[in-house]
């Protein structure tokens, strides 16, 4: 008799371990790669861009901007090239947040926003403008 | 090539020796730059000619502004002249645009950045004249020996500048400097401009303005002192003997600070 009872409670307690992993597990699980939904998990909110699609795919800038920028950096600095498609300058000016006018600051910023989020120290904008002005941009259009 | 390619043989001296016949198969038209480096590496004469004359004449086409694409050419040096005769004692223009146009502060205090200052000289008459000194954009300089990183460098068409992503702000090139042209920033900066990036810790001069040379505009200080009327310093060319500022120099006496260094400076000056 007692035997039966424990065996009961112990099929209880299985089921309500199995239940419990299901209702913790489903919404982490729905949030998954496509990261729709309400999820438990923060992510950075960060305002996109301007208008208009980045100079390249979404995906291949978020894994490689930062190899972009400094070769970039290095023809820029020493032999004088100064196209605009993926300098430091034209980041700043598409991606500025048009509150504050700047990738940095908030939380919401474009560049700090993630940076803080992915716990990446980002030292571009002790030396470099960290907001899009009317003069560089002027000048962007113009070396283009 | 066939058309700059009797021009330049005229001009190319051809030396005896047997390293002559190295290049032999280059054949009689030689820039004198070929022969230069020749002397240094015989073995790579011949290939230093081919690649010296290609670039040499599609550049010489496109002698007014560059695409951005294109790297700075070092068929180019741009230099100054400043006539000192025209520099008013009390003009203070070319120091105000170069502040203003590179960030750097207006108020000054004693660890300010300084890329241009006023100085003046007194002769033994009591007669005082003033001129900017500034970086002289050396040909042979000493801040380039001396850096321990490469932070310091010449640019192709000669020059100077610092690579802040590479300098650790030892400031050896500013001992080395003996025209005292170069700043240590040693308090935060913030709010600057979007061509001229700097910060602490780093060491900086006078870039010749060189994000405006690549668009194709005038130093900063040349066109404010041509703005306040005095028009003392002239900007070009150094290598082109047709532009206005080698003309000039061919035309008035001119001197290099410190010339005895034999640094050959790129900023030259008339009437000292």
């Amino acid at each position: 008799m007692s035997r039966e009872r424990s065996m009961a409670s112990s099929l209880r307690r299985r089921w309500a371990l199995l239940l419990a992993l299901v209702a913790f597990a489903a919404p982490v699980m729905a949030d998954g790669p496509a990261g729709a939904g309400t999820s438990r998990v923060p992510k950075p909110t960060v305002a996109a861009a301007a208008a208009g699609s980045c100079v390249e795919d979404t995906a291949f800038m978020r894994r490689n901007h930062m190899r972009l920028i400094r070769h970039q950096r290095d023809l820029t600095v020493h032999e004088g090239i100064r196209t605009t498609q993926h300098s430091l300058a034209n980041c700043v000016n598409c991606h500025a947040d048009p509150k504050t006018g700047r990738v940095t600051g908030s939380k919401d910023a474009f560049c700090e926003g993630c940076h803080s989020y992915a716990a990446v120290k980002l030292d571009c904008f002790e030396c470099h403008a960290d907001r899009a002005k009317a003069a560089s941009a002027a000048s962007v259009e113009k070396a283009k | 090539m066939s058309a700059a390619g009797p021009s330049q043989g005229a001009k190319g001296a051809p030396s005896g020796g047997s390293a002559a016949a190295s290049a032999a198969s280059v054949g009689a038209h030689r820039p004198k730059g070929v022969d230069h480096a020749r002397r240094q590496i015989l073995a790579w004469g011949a290939a230093m000619a081919g690649v010296a004359i290609a670039p040499g004449i599609t550049l010489f086409d496109l002698a007014h502004g560059r695409p951005p694409s294109e790297p700075a050419s070092r068929t180019k040096r741009w230099g100054m002249l400043v006539d000192i005769n025209r520099c008013s004692t009390d003009c203070n223009a070319c120091v105000v645009a170069c502040d203003k146009e590179n960030g750097l502060p207006i108020a000054k205090t004693a660890t300010s950045a300084q890329w241009i200052r006023k100085v003046e000289l007194k002769d033994m008459r009591g007669a005082t004249k003033s001129l900017p000194m500034m970086c002289q954009h050396c040909a042979e300089p000493p801040c380039v020996d001396v850096c321990p990183t490469g932070a310091s460098f010449k640019r192709a068409d000669g020059i100077v500048l610092v690579d802040r992503h590479t300098c650790i702000g030892c400031r050896y090139c500013m001992m080395a400097c003996p025209y005292k042209a170069r700043s240590f920033v040693h308090e935060p900066v913030s709010d600057q401009k979007p061509d001229v990036p700097r910060g602490k810790g780093c060491v900086e001069s006078c870039t010749l303005c060189v994000h405006r040379i690549d668009r194709d505009q005038l130093p900063a200080c040349v066109e404010a002192c041509a703005s306040s009327g005095h028009h003392a310093i002239l900007f070009g060319d150094l290598n082109d003997t047709g532009s206005e500022i080698s003309k000039r120099i061919a035309a008035v006496s001119s001197r290099q600070l410190r010339a005895d260094l034999k640094l050959d400076t790129g900023v030259r000056y008339a009437g000292i």
